[in-house]
């Protein structure tokens, strides 16, 4: 049986924009590193457009934008170790989480509102 | 109740910043305190003293200067967001080798601990994005 999913801590960052064409996904992130770098216990969460971050083989490209590919990698240096995606947005683009880059908790709905509940300070990007 | 406010829309470019005000005005208005505005993403933008709207628009970026001056709010803007986008306050103009400044006080540039500190050290945190 698996263990019992943590859905507390105190900051969650929740990430909704693609990873290319805008800087919201690179700044909800930088959010995230900062409230983790200052102690604070970080979740993320992926939702809508902002699951298609987690896909496996991306590069910044020729679009003049840095990615956050490298940024996601980085996430465990930084103690960010409750990553949850909403399964919803991921069936809804037609996707599995064997094509993700990290290993991400699928959660549905009445879970995402008990996460969202189980921290003191949501941030949504 | 203590309230601080986050701003991620552009002035005029979307909806966000209006609302923003509005709603700072209806929480004054019911005793509540503002503690801070913080103002990140391309919300930055709402700090930039050179702005001239029409004069039959609101002036927005006026009216975030006067709720720091009538109900002493600080306005807070993250450093690393303003100086991609061109916002510097005089010190850092000058340590970048630029000729002028495009944000000055009651705007403080400073990091996304601030909204972090903030967002856990207030009653309620308010999200204003497009």
């Amino acid at each position: 049986m698996q263990a019992e999913t943590v859905l507390d801590g105190d900051v969650l960052v929740i990430l909704r924009h693609p990873p290319h064409g805008s800087s919201w996904l690179r700044e909800g992130l930088d959010a995230a590193l900062v409230a983790a770098a200052f102690g604070q216990a970080v979740s993320l969460l992926f939702q809508g457009d902002g699951v298609l971050a987690l896909l496996q083989g991306q590069g910044p490209g020729p679009l003049g934008q840095k990615g956050t590919s490298a940024t996601l990698d980085m996430l465990a240096m930084y103690d960010i170790e409750s990553l949850f995606l909403d399964a919803t947005s991921l069936a809804r683009l037609g996707l599995s989480t064997d094509s993700l880059q990290l290993p991400v908790s699928p959660l549905e709905p009445p879970s995402i509102a008990a996460l969202i509940a189980g921290h003191r300070l949501v941030l949504t990007f | 109740m203590r309230y601080a406010l986050l701003v991620q829309g552009a002035p005029y470019s979307s909806q966000a910043s209006h609302s923003a005000l509005r709603f700072a005005a209806a929480l004054l208005a019911r005793g509540n305190r503002l503690e801070c505005v913080f103002f990140y993403h391309d919300g930055v933008y709402n700090a930039a003293r050179l702005a001239a709207p029409p004069q039959d628009e609101p002036h927005l970026v006026d009216a975030w200067v006067r709720l720091n001056e009538e109900h002493g709010t600080q306005l807070q803007v993250c450093i690393a967001a303003a100086l991609r986008r061109g916002l510097l306050d005089e010190r850092e103009a000058s340590r970048h080798g630029k000729s002028g400044h495009s944000v000055e006080p009651p705007f403080e540039l400073t990091g996304l601990g601030q909204l972090i500190d903030l967002g856990l050290g207030v009653d309620r945190l308010v999200t204003f994005a497009p």
